[in-house]
């Protein structure tokens, strides 16, 4: 019997946008979940921030706390401490989480919070129309450096590696099945879970052709539970080549339980 | 209290009014002063638990600097037979650790007041002309083998002996206060000192102590009495972020979560903080925060989210003085408007401000309660005076218990988290519970906790929200908004709030003429009806707060339209002292 996910809430992101894949993935992966017996339905809690991603908030028949923009990360933290029975995961954006909110996310995959968040990475602030944001390559044109970002970008997956993340992976929102896939192992990894999810923003930035050329997907070779191959693909070049899958996962105690 | 074979005679307390024109003649206040590092404040609260013990009512307040070494501290401990609301600046007594001690507080020495200074500062003070009592504090510690950080417990054994207190009393005495941290060296250091002074044959006053009656249960401070009237209220979870003055609240509930299951976080910063009390709050635990006024600042949004997303939130403000970094260390009332207008938009907040020690207790379990009656946030608003002084109290902890506020039992409807109610109050339903979705969101929403624009729905849910005044409103009837002392029918009023209600209390000893005191506990919402009542007809209101704009005549007259012209206002970082405010008071008399 299939789940009924959906709102009566119209979905506003632009036609074609990748959140919409995104938003599948996770559906399906919460069907595949609960028709299994692995998680009720009623104890999966979705938080999000406020950017494009944050909408998704509004499009899902599920437990949500919407926050402020840059503040869910520390709050689904409280969520989990609260009643750890329940699966909690976050939507968060490169704006949200690594401009607003990167004193949090960092904070939170260093004390090892057991809550997954997936990062929707398009490399912009979409929502206020197209500035640049932490994630942004240098020399964007948005509106508020308009002769170009002087700053150059971060990379997500090395800082959560860096911070102490217990699991990290990246995936393409076109790639709806591996996607999903990786959300499930998020899900279920005991620890912080970060997944980027390259989202390209089809009005603002859009790296479609960009990234379908470059993404490559990590096989057996790749030692996941090795720390020094974890930095080695985390710190790779994305000018050539984007490798994404499971890049790193380990087990300590989460913060829930040292509290 | 400790009963001892004593050869003392016994003052009694009086059952009369502890508070009539006279009787703070009979406070006796001592200072312990020194250098960061040297055991002041310790010694101030052992002090303040050893005159408790004793049968006396004690008021101490703690003076520090923003350091860990060095600066002058002091411990002031007034006490009595009667209830002291107060420290004096007036000193009996100074136990000067340093020889800066004896210059800090040269000009507050009473005729007459015993200055036991440590022998091997002497000839630094020889300038100043002052009779002092030289005591070998360092000397003492040394022989006994005893930690530098202890050395002033020999002064308590010099001081009893001037009261002609028996030794074995002392001894009795210094053994219960120290049990916990050493008192076989505590009471070897109260006995050298009483030798010394007995050497020196130093006179002794005839020796008088208070009875048992109406003896007090501890000596404790504002935060600890907030942090036990969160936890009467059924507090589950504390989240803070160390702050002077809220700092001791979090450091004294992470005490005890171990033992308690209490669950206790510290977290990177105070944006964290608040937004992960709310998640704790969105998934059914009862939880507080607290800061200062400073960290407080940081909160501002998050404030805002609490109260657009209904999630019930307690939380403690300390308030001092400011701006930014300001006076660490040091107390103030400056933010009596910002904590009413915090946080961007509009909606409902309830702000309790208590004035003593027991009220802090009260109000802070009042508070987790009406949060979340309400789903509101509640704000008790402290100081650092309040926060951080000592009184001798009995906290009627089983006077307060958790009310739980509407609930939901959805029993085949659609539980809808912001349903439009009359009262503004929707049942609170949280995640985990079968075929209940619980949505909630920092947008303005719909019933459904979906992010919303339209004017009809936004004006809905504004109105909604603002409808939960009404209970408060209607709840005026039974909670203590406003309170009155001093001469009820007196048509000179003065009006204070916070930590100015213990010197307001001591200085209406010494006022020219009789006055009614009028003390505002609820700021929001503001019992206007009552405060009416109160100042109407008045001819004379005098307005006493610890800021530079008034903030409470400012409150008043918004709500009341009533305007008080005479103010007493301090806001050099220091708490009022009664002999000093009864002086300016009386100005306008």
């Amino acid at each position: 019997m299939a789940l009924d996910l959906t709102t009566d809430i119209k979905i506003t992101w632009c036609p074609g946008c990748p959140n919409s894949q995104i938003l599948v993935a996770f559906r399906q992966a919460v069907e595949e979940f609960v028709s299994a017996g692995t998680m009720e339905l009623h104890n999966i809690v979705a938080g999000a921030g406020v950017g494009c991603h944050g909408k998704i908030s509004d499009y899902l028949e599920v437990n949500s706390f919407n926050s402020l923009h840059g503040r869910m990360v520390p709050s689904l933290t409280g969520i989990k401490l609260a009643n750890p029975k329940l699966n909690v995961v976050g939507f968060s954006g490169d704006g949200d989480s690594f401009s607003e909110g990167f004193n949090h996310i960092t904070h939170a995959a260093r004390s090892n919070s057991d809550i997954s968040i997936f990062l929707h990475n398009n490399q912009v602030f979409a929502l206020t129309t197209g500035q640049a944001t932490a994630t942004s390559p240098k020399g964007f044109k948005g509106g508020t450096m308009p002769e170009g970002s002087i700053n150059e970008p971060i990379n997500p997956a090395l800082i959560m590696l860096t911070m102490g993340a217990t699991f990290i992976a990246r995936t393409f929102a076109s790639d709806i099945k591996k996607t999903k896939e990786i959300m499930k192992e998020a899900m279920l990894h005991k620890g912080f879970a970060f997944v980027e999810i390259i989202q390209p923003c089809i009005t603002f930035f859009d790296t479609r052709e960009y990234y379908k050329e470059r993404v490559y997907w990590l096989d057996d070779k790749h030692k996941k539970s090795n720390l020094d191959s974890a930095f080695k693909v985390a710190r790779m070049n994305t000018a050539d080549k984007v490798p994404c899958g499971i890049i790193y996962q380990t087990s300590k105690p989460t913060f829930e339980e040292l509290v | 209290m400790l009963r001892v074979e004593t050869e003392c005679s016994f003052i009694y307390m009086t059952d009369s009014n502890t508070n009539s024109t006279g009787t703070h003649l009979a406070i006796k206040t001592i200072a312990i002063g020194g250098a960061a590092g040297d055991g002041v404040r310790e010694a101030g609260i052992n002090f303040s638990e050893l005159f408790t013990e004793l049968g006396y009512k004690t008021f101490s307040s703690f003076d520090y600097p923003s350091l860990i070494r060095g600066g002058h501290n002091y411990a002031r401990i007034s006490y009595s037979v009667n209830t002291v609301y107060a420290d004096y600046r007036e000193l009996d007594v100074l136990i000067a650790v340093n020889a800066e001690s004896v210059r800090v507080h040269q000009h507050s020495l009473r005729a007459g007041a015993r200055v036991f200074v440590e022998e091997a500062y002497l000839p630094e003070i020889a300038d100043l002309g002052i009779a002092v009592i030289p005591l070998p504090m360092k000397k003492i510690a040394e022989e006994l083998k005893a930690p530098q950080v202890a050395r002033t417990s020999s002064a308590f054994g010099a001081y009893g002996y001037t009261l002609g207190i028996p030794l074995n009393q002392l001894k009795a005495l210094a053994d219960k206060v120290y049990a916990n941290v050493g008192s076989e060296m505590n009471v070897a250091l109260v006995e050298k000192g009483y030798a010394h002074m007995k050497k020196m044959q130093y006179p002794q006053d005839e020796c008088a102590i208070p009875t048992e009656h109406g003896i007090v249960g501890e000596v404790t401070d504002g935060n600890k009495a907030i942090a036990k009237g969160f936890l009467a209220a059924g507090l589950e979870a504390y989240v803070g972020y160390p702050m002077t003055p809220s700092t001791s609240t979090l450091q004294f509930l992470a005490k005890m979560s171990k033992k308690t299951g209490l669950k206790v976080v510290h977290p990177e910063d105070e944006i964290a903080v608040l937004n992960m009390a709310l998640g704790m709050s969105y998934a059914g635990k009862r939880v507080a925060v607290g800061t200062a006024n400073g960290g407080f600042a940081l909160m501002q949004e998050t404030f805002s989210l609490a109260g657009v997303s209904e999630i019930p939130i307690a939380i403690l403000v300390s308030m001092r003085m400011g701006p930014a970094t300001g006076v660490a260390t040091h107390t103030s009332q400056g933010d009596l408007q910002f904590i009413l207008h915090a946080g961007h938009g509009e909606f409902p907040r309830l702000v309790i401000a208590p004035g003593d020690v027991e009220e802090c207790f009260e109000c802070a379990a009042d508070a987790l309660n009406l949060a979340w009656k309400y789903q509101i946030p509640a704000v008790v608003l402290s100081d650092k005076h309040l926060s951080e002084s000592y009184k001798s109290v009995t906290l009627d902890t089983k006077s307060k218990g958790p009310d739980y506020g509407k609930r939901a039992v959805p029993v085949g409807t659609h539980y809808v988290r912001y349903k439009i109610t009359e009262d503004g109050v929707s049942p609170l339903a949280f995640p985990g519970k079968a075929n209940v979705v619980v949505k909630v969101t920092s947008y303005e929403h719909n019933e459904e906790g979906e992010a919303v624009e339209s004017a009809e729905e936004v004006q809905a849910m504004q109105d909604k929200r603002f409808r939960k005044l009404n209970g408060l409103y209607q709840d005026f009837a039974w909670f203590p908004t406003v309170k009155t002392y001093g001469d009820e029918w007196s048509d000179v009023v003065i009006v204070f709030w916070g930590s100015t209600k213990g010197a307001v209390l001591e200085a209406h000893k010494q006022l020219k003429t009789p006055a009614k005191l009028v003390q505002i506990l609820w700021m929001e919402p503001f019992d206007a009806d009552r405060v009416k009542a109160e100042l109407n007809g008045a001819r004379v209101i005098v307005d006493v707060e610890a800021n530079h704009t008034a903030q409470l005549a400012a409150l008043i007259r918004e709500k009341t339209s009533i305007e008080i012209h005479n103010k007493v206002l301090k806001y050099d970082a220091q708490p009022f002292t009664p002999t000093d405010l009864a002086n300016e008071i009386n100005k306008f008399l």
